[in-house]
């Protein structure tokens, strides 16, 4: 079985976000980009269904600047096989990302796409849901446990209030959620192995998808600034502080 | 961004080394601060994810790279609050090994030291009634038959608990015998599993910081002569040009611990609000953390100048030297601009910047003291008259 596991580059996860004074967007000049948190997790717990024989392939893809090469590569490093880079300086949105995956799938054939459940870039939470409709394939997203079985895969989902087992059967689409795992960080041996490791470019004409967006942004502001909050004494204070703010 | 990160050297193994090490976070250090205990897990996970063998040749089990992205991996230790101390002598006490050993040697002794099944982290050279003057050196080794015997004393060996092989060296000829005070020694590997006990004690030694350094007596070691590296008599010169590599890379973990400095320095002027409105607003706050800043950009460069000549295949020796002493100057500044930031914070141990102070004062010292430093660019580039 092959895993297709889609990265993305994003504002690093410890910088600061600075929106651009005319409000068009996030000034991404001279920032720290990483792979989206969610997509590391989706890559180690590909590599952990591979080390465990479950798996025999792992292909990273990213569709974005030529830049995201570097995202490939961390993903290379930490233990897929190959990249496919599927290179744009638009932005694409996620309804054009899961077009090129549905194309990029129907080329590799993978038996499981393990995504992220939403970057942290403008957190959409869509990819992963628009690819399993436009594949007619199951979907186990928010995963905290993903357990292989024959053609079968089992995913414990973190919905509200607990958790919810589905059993989809494979090729499936699964999206990653923040407890599924701990990634590993590369070691010096694989991030030399990862240079020589092939890293394909195509461009998404190639696969014969329009990525011209469909939504418009208005505006970005910085989220208001939260105003500080009071300290009580005991839980009597903090009862009648309650009572007064008229909460209870 | 003014810390370098986007267009820093070596991109990639600096993020793998940032993300191991904050699986050890402050709590981790100031526990075994508290205990000057040895960081086990923190070596082990260095050593499995193959950071302690990048500068092994690739035929020996290594990474076969440069001094520079040994340094990489040594300044983002540092300047993620964790410390190299305990293990960064895995990375270069080979290079005596790689440079002078034999070939059976080398096949023997590498793979197991790039693989860290054997740790070489023992490097002994001071003595109590030498000092820095290291042809006054007593210990001695005396051929009797297949072995050598070794006798005499040593201090300030670090890790030698945490050791499994120690390149030592030590007279073979007396000084009095020898044409020039720097012949007659010679460079013995040794297996501590079987010193220590037979001949080798070994004494921790307390200091201000957690360094796991001892003093080591020898009362008749036997070594099989079959661990002389190189020939007898030639040892200082073996160890010289490993000291050189060293101090490239001790100057490297300065760096990075300026870098904590100013980085912590920097967030705390941001949060600290006093007078109501951040301490950094104040330029008699601002102005000593872009002071630290310049100087430590500055040391930097030496740093990779020396690194880059050393890799050239340069001796690169004057350059070691002035990288080492501009970078433990600037950390040490930067370490004292970091407390003057923080005020009575800087003292509490939960900060980690006291720990980090006491640690980085060390390198003024060791492995060389800055006096010896300018020493040797006074008598040998600018050829004043020797003052000993
Ligand atoms: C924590 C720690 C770990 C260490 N680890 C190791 C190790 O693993 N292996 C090892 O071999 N050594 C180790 N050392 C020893 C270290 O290299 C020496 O301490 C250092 O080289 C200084 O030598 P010394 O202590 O004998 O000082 P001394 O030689 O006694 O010098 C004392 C002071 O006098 C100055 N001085 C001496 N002579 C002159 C002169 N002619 N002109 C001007 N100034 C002079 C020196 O600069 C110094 O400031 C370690 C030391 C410490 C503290």
């Amino acid at each position: 079985m092959k895993i297709l596991v889609p990265v993305k580059r994003v504002i690093d996860y410890n910088v600061k976000p600075r929106v651009k004074a005319d409000g068009s967007g996030v000034d991404l000049a001279n920032v720290k980009m990483s792979m989206n948190p969610f997509d590391e997790i989706a890559v180690e717990e590909a590599i952990r269904i591979k080390e465990a024989g479950k798996a025999e392939e792992i292909i990273a893809v990213s569709i974005g600047p030529a830049k995201a090469q570097e995202t490939l590569r961390t993903a290379l490093a930490m233990g897929a096989d190959r990249a496919i880079l599927v290179e744009t300086d638009d932005e694409v949105e996620p309804l054009a990302v899961a077009k090129i995956l549905k194309a990029v799938a129907e080329e590799e054939q993978p038996g499981l796409i393990m995504l992220g459940k939403q970057a942290i870039d403008d957190d959409s939470n869509q990819t992963g849901q628009m690819l399993a409709a436009l594949m007619g394939r199951p979907q186990g997203t928010f995963a905290n446990t993903v357990e292989v079985e024959g053609d079968s895969v089992t995913v414990k989902r973190e919905v509200d209030g607990g958790l919810q087992t589905v059993k989809l059967t494979l090729p499936a689409i699964v999206t990653t959620d923040l407890r599924l795992n701990e990634p590993r960080y590369a070691s010096l041996p694989n991030i030399m192995k990862a240079k020589k490791k092939p890293l394909d470019t195509k461009s998404p004409a190639h696969f014969g998808v329009d990525t011209a967006p469909r939504l418009t942004t208005t505006n970005v502001s910085e989220p208001p600034v939260r105003q500080a909050g009071e300290k009580v004494e005991d839980v009597d204070a903090l009862v009648a502080k309650i009572k007064a703010l008229g909460i209870a | 961004m003014g810390d370098g990160i986007l267009n820093e050297t070596f991109p990639e193994i600096r993020e793998a080394v940032r993300r191991l090490c904050a699986r050890f976070p402050g709590e981790y250090w100031r526990k075994l601060d508290r205990e000057r205990a040895y960081p086990s897990e923190f070596v082990a996970a260095l050593t499995e994810a193959g950071f302690l063998s990048v500068l092994i040749p690739e035929e020996y089990g290594g990474s076969g790279l440069g001094l520079e992205a040994a340094c990489a991996v040594l300044e983002e230790i540092h300047r993620s609050g964790s410390n190299g101390g305990a293990c960064h002598a895995q990375m270069y006490t080979m290079g005596t090994l790689l440079k002078h050993g034999s070939e059976e040697q080398k096949r023997h002794y590498l793979p197991k030291i790039a693989s860290g099944e054997l740790r070489l982290q023992a490097f002994g050279v001071t003595e109590p009634g030498a000092g820095t003057d290291t042809t006054r050196i007593s210990t001695f080794a005396r051929r009797e038959g297949d072995d050598y015997v070794v006798n005499g004393q040593k201090i300030w060996i670090s890790r030698a608990e945490h050791s499994d092989l120690m390149v030592l060296l030590c007279r073979t000829t007396p000084r009095e015998e020898c044409a020039k005070p720097s012949d007659g020694m010679s460079v013995l590997l040794v297996d501590m599993r079987e010193a220590v006990g037979n001949g080798l004690t070994i004494r921790p030694v307390r200091t201000m910081l957690n360094h796991a350094t001892t003093e080591l007596f020898f009362d008749d070691l036997r070594v099989p002569a079959s661990a002389l590296i190189g020939e007898e008599g030639k040892g200082f010169r073996y160890i010289l040009s490993g000291m050189n590599a060293e101090r490239i890379l001790i100057a490297s973990e300065c760096i990075g611990d300026g870098r904590f400095f100013i980085d912590r320095a920097a967030a705390y002027a941001k949060d600290r609000s006093v007078f109501g409105r951040a301490i950094g607003e104040n330029q008699g706050v601002q102005f000593p953390i872009a002071r630290a800043y310049v100087q430590l950009s500055a040391a930097a460069e030496m740093v990779t100048k020396a690194a880059r000549m050393f890799d050239a295949g340069e001796t690169a020796g004057t350059e070691a030297n002035m990288a080492k002493m501009l970078a433990s100057e600037a950390s040490w500044a930067a370490a004292d601009m970091c407390i003057q930031t923080h005020g009575g914070f800087g003292f509490a141990e939960e900060y980690d910047i006291e720990r980090k102070f006491r640690e980085t004062r060390l390198y003024q010292v060791a492995p060389i003291s800055t006096n010896l430093i300018l020493s040797h660019v006074a008598t040998h580039v600018l050829d004043l008259p020797k003052s000993f």
